[in-house]
């Protein structure tokens, strides 16, 4: 009987690790993730030419194809561009974070407070939720930076300003389905105050699979940023961003073509680093069907 | 003329916690127009005896380790993919347990019916037919609405029309009746069809049963962990525990004269009426990863001799046409 | 019952829609700069300015001017267009069909690409074509879409000189009757041109659809592997229901009502961000024209852009749920 019981509770955290190993790609994800915030906070000291991620420029030597030197070449005032690549790392990694900070930080307790609370609070919240939600997120980004000063710092205000819904509607979903469960009547009879449960009661619940909507947002807010970046909405040059970098060496194609090519491969490997990761968090938690 | 005959089936069954020896040398035998009832608690194995007669237990982690399975004479575990899908659509069939969870809810009644009609057993399906182009749909639900009123389904041309969702669970297990008698299969597996049934309704889905089961000279296997309903149904009970057969016995043999102490105590364990003190049976279900040595009953056992934990007893008839599996019988125990 | 609920959404679509119209109004009115001065020009004077300012009613009290753009909505005007000088809704209708026509092929490969993807890898869980396909998922939707078309480029046209680099047409346009120039030249019978439209339409519906092929397989494979796991179609398959028709018609049926709120949702997300494929193939839709009016600060513009794109999400997701209804009963009932 004793045994019965000790091989169960070998079960879950084994049970965790057993899932999210039989997926080799999460693993794969994760490593990717890693290695790019290494490369992030490591910048300074593994860029060859550090001083080329901002406004060094050397004309002898631009437009240089691939070579030992400048493994990703040179850009169109001499500039390396691995180098650049690399501090670009910064600026995504650091723009994720952000957003998801304030998307996350002002989206979940709306969304707990519109299921939970109800009423006018209910309805108010909702109806300016489903209207942001009305608009595809780049389009109100785009909006958004139009009527600001163009630069880096903008750009992660307006992503976050487009991402917040997504959050409230999830925190909603959960406290409504969680406000009648028995844990919360009880904790309601013995008189915890409601942002108790709010917070430490229906929120806790929502852990896992916030954990995996989170890892799965940051790949896709970099992606959007990028984007605003080729539009030159945000980072503006010298910022070696990497959505800015591409559009820059998209005028010089087909010829130069490692100008563009690298930072898209940038953006590309961290996107799909968080997805295999998020994805295998999924596995993880046991979150949702395969 | 022996229907079908399970012998010394053993199945394991892998999981995350080990492997799980689910079922351990299960015998029994249905005969024709005979109504078999498979009997014994949650968790005994009667269900993985179904599905795996039925085929439908995933073979992946689970493993046929030993046994055989004749169904008119075939081996069931032994026949490929399709002619075992063939053989099991002409002459058998199965009524699920839980009629809310197995009709396809998106499409009415007819639908369902009218293609089984059409298509059962068969491999392949031509585009035309499968896009329903062709004249034989009128006539399959048609068919659908005569099966549904010898089910005795009230205003059956209206329930061809029907969602599942739009019936009530005794209404929607008479369908699966109905439906499994579709081809005119010789033998029924019925796995606990009226659980999830409210005991009025249980009184008309029975009675239905033995009905069909008079009119069609059906071959049943019924399984149920309901005494009662064996008692009302089956010709003959085969008790199980822990993955094997216990006792088996024809109905009346074994409640008025039950021999294995597992049987002893579960027909104890029914409450009577007439407020005696009842019994249940200490202990819980074997752990199927690491199961008891020798006769999986004895941690449980009342009347426990040393040779329970050492051997596994064997099915042996004591009486006539009683088989009993215990060590107070065997040769190497008592009498 | 149907045409109140369908009365119900209309309404609440449109608030949802007034309240978009006033968000993005009044973020408009916010834009830093004075669009008189930037229309006319560093060198125009005060008086110039001032007076295109009352021209354009920028002198009056936000809510008047809100008041005013509603009603001229009604008119179909949508304001003027400070670059093009013309009408914004005029603007609009002659870009409209070419984002149109990108989004619409687009979505047709993901679909047509996507859903049999996403059976097959059910089907074969875990065996190599799943392997592969889950790879090719997770990079589809990691892709920066603008990286992907760029290099798209590189290898088709600028390598292999297959397919044109930007652009819509190289020659002339057929004559528009509906302003998608595949249809039209198939209308007018204008081959040539349909053969040219079609090669410029490629690479870029091609780029855009890969995130929504990617994640149309995703889902149609997690559903197909839930549907297979069901009751019902367990049940399905042992009474004798041929395979092919559980898996393409019972099981499928089930899976798409959930594949199709994405699919929605997809549709509404390709319209918003076609305007970065549009920017790199140099495609002449509305998203691109958008963009500009966003860069140029042409407010009119801009809100007319996003209100299109709100109508055509809100409508989207009006089908899809109607569509919902219609196939999947419960929910039908439910309303």
């Amino acid at each position: 009987m004793e045994q019965v019981l000790r091989r169960k509770q070998k079960g879950n955290l084994a049970r965790a690790f057993y899932r999210f190993k039989k997926n080799p790609l999460s693993l794969v994800g994760l490593s990717i993730i890693l290695v790019m915030i290494l490369i992030a906070i490591l910048a300074p000291f593994i860029a060859p030419y550090p001083g080329d991620s901002a406004g060094a420029v050397h004309f002898k030597q631009m437009f240089q194809p691939p070579s030992w030197k400048h493994p990703f070449g040179t850009d169109e005032v001499g500039r390396d561009v691995l180098s650049r690549v690399i501090f670009g790392s910064r600026i995504s990694l650091m723009l994720g974070i952000v957003v998801l900070f304030v998307a996350v930080g002002v989206g979940i307790p709306l969304g707990l407070f519109a299921g939970y609370l109800g009423g006018k609070v209910e309805s108010v919240i909702m109806r300016i939720t489903d209207i942001f939600l009305a608009i595809p997120p780049l389009v109100l980004a785009l909006a958004v930076t139009a009527v600001l000063e163009r630069n880096l710092y903008n750009s992660m205000f307006a992503i976050a300003f487009t991402w917040w819904p997504w959050y409230t509607r999830l925190a909603y979903g959960e406290a409504l389905s969680k406000k009648e469960e028995d844990f919360v009547e009880v904790s309601e009879s013995l008189g915890a105050s409601r942002t108790y449960i709010m917070f430490r009661e229906i929120l806790p619940n929502m852990t896992s699979s916030l954990l995996v909507k989170i890892t799965l947002d940051m790949g896709y807010a970099i992606l959007v940023g990028a984007a605003l970046g080729f539009l030159g909405l945000g980072a503006q040059p010298p910022t070696p961003e990497w959505g800015t970098l591409v559009s820059l060496g998209r005028i010089h194609l087909p010829k130069m073509w490692w100008l563009s090519t690298f930072a898209g491969l940038a953006i590309f490997i961290t996107v799909l680093g968080f997805n295999l990761l998020g994805d295998g968090l999924r596995d993880f938690f046991d979150v949702e069907v395969e | 003329m022996t229907v079908l005959s399970i012998a010394n089936l053993k199945i394991h069954f892998d999981t995350i916690d080990g492997t799980a020896k689910v079922l351990d040398d299960v015998c029994l035998s249905v005969n024709e127009a005979e109504v078999v009832g498979l009997v014994g608690e949650t968790g005994c194995g009667k269900s993985v005896t179904a599905k795996t007669i039925l085929g439908s237990l995933p073979m992946p982690p689970g493993k046929v380790l030993d046994g055989k399975i004749l169904f008119f004479g075939d081996d069931l575990l032994k026949l490929d993919k399709h002619d075992r899908h063939r053989v099991m659509s002409e002459k058998m069939s199965y009524i699920p347990q839980d009629p809310m969870a197995s009709l396809n809810p998106v499409f009415t009644v007819g639908e369902q019916m009218g293609d089984l009609i059409r298509w059962q057993g068969r491999r392949r399906v031509g585009p035309l037919e499968f896009l329903g182009l062709r004249r034989g749909r009128h006539n399959a639900v048609a068919k659908a609405v005569k099966l549904l009123d010898r089910v005795e389904i009230p205003a059956p041309k209206e329930i061809v029309r029907r969602y599942p969702i739009e019936l009530s669970g005794g209404m929607r297990q008479r369908v699966l009746i109905a439906m499994a008698l579709i081809g005119r299969p010789s033998l029924l597996i019925a796995d606990e069809p009226t659980t999830a049934l409210d005991v009025t309704i249980q009184k008309g889905v029975l009675t239905l049963i033995e009905e069909k089961v008079e009119e069609e000279e059906l071959s049943v296997l019924y399984i149920t962990h309901n005494l009662g309903v064996a008692r009302r149904l089956c010709n003959r009970v085969y008790v199980m525990y822990g993955g094997a057969i216990a006792e088996t016995a024809k109905t009346k043999d074994l409640l008025k004269d039950p021999i294995h102490p597992y049987t002893c105590g579960l027909i104890s364990s029914i409450p009577k009426l007439t407020g005696d003190e009842f019994k249940g049976i200490d202990g819980r279900i074997p752990d199927y990863i690491d199961p008891p040595t020798g006769c999986r009953f004895h941690p449980r056992c009342p009347q426990l001799m040393p040779i329970c934990g050492q051997e596994k007893p064997e099915l042996i008839e004591v009486k006539d046409d009683h088989l009993v599996a215990c060590h107070l019988f065997s040769r190497g125990g008592g009498r | 019952m149907r045409s109140t609920y369908l009365l119900y959404r209309l309404i609440y679509m449109v608030l949802v829609l007034l309240g978009v119209s006033l968000l993005i109004f009044f973020l408009a009115r916010v834009m830093p700069g004075d669009p008189a001065r930037l229309a006319l020009g560093p060198e125009a004077t005060q008086e110039q300015v001032a007076s295109l300012r009352h021209k354009l009613g920028l002198d009056r009290p936000l809510y008047t001017q809100y008041y005013v753009f509603l009603r001229g909505l009604f008119k179909g005007e949508l304001g003027m267009s400070l670059i093009t000088k013309r009408d914004v809704f005029k603007d609009l209708i002659q870009r409209l069909p070419a984002t149109l026509e990108l989004v619409m092929t687009a979505m047709l490969i993901a679909i047509i690409g996507g859903i049999p993807l996403g059976v097959l890898s059910a089907l074969n869980k875990d065996r190599t074509i799943d392997q592969i396909s889950r790879v090719f998922a997770f990079a589809g939707v990691s892709f920066p879409r603008f990286w992907i078309g760029i290099m798209f480029q590189i290898a088709f046209a600028y390598i292999l000189g297959l397919l044109p680099i930007t652009g819509r047409i190289s020659g002339d346009p057929p004559t528009r009757i509906t302003g998608l120039y595949l249809l039209d030249s198939l209308i007018a019978r204008d081959f040539p041109a349909f053969v040219d439209s079609f090669k410029h339409l490629l690479l870029p519906s091609l780029t855009l659809s890969l995130s929504p092929l990617a994640q149309i397989t995703r889902i149609t494979r997690a559903n197909m592997i839930e549907q297979l796991r069901k009751d019902y179609s367990i049940v399905m398959r042992t009474i004798g229901m041929p395979e092919v028709v559980n898996i393409y018609k019972y099981m499928l049926k089930n899976a798409f009502t959930s594949t199709l709120t994405v699919i929605g949702l997809l549709t509404g997300w390709m319209i918003g961000n076609a305007f970065v494929i549009e920017q790199v193939f140099s495609w002449p839709g509305m998203a691109r024209y958008g963009v500009n009016s966003v860069l140029r600060n042409d407010f009119n513009a801009v809100v007319g852009v996003t209100l299109v794109i709100a109508v055509g999400y809100v409508v989207i997701n009006l089908i899809v749920d109607l569509l919902y209804g219609y196939l999947d009963p419960r929910i039908r009932l439910k309303r």
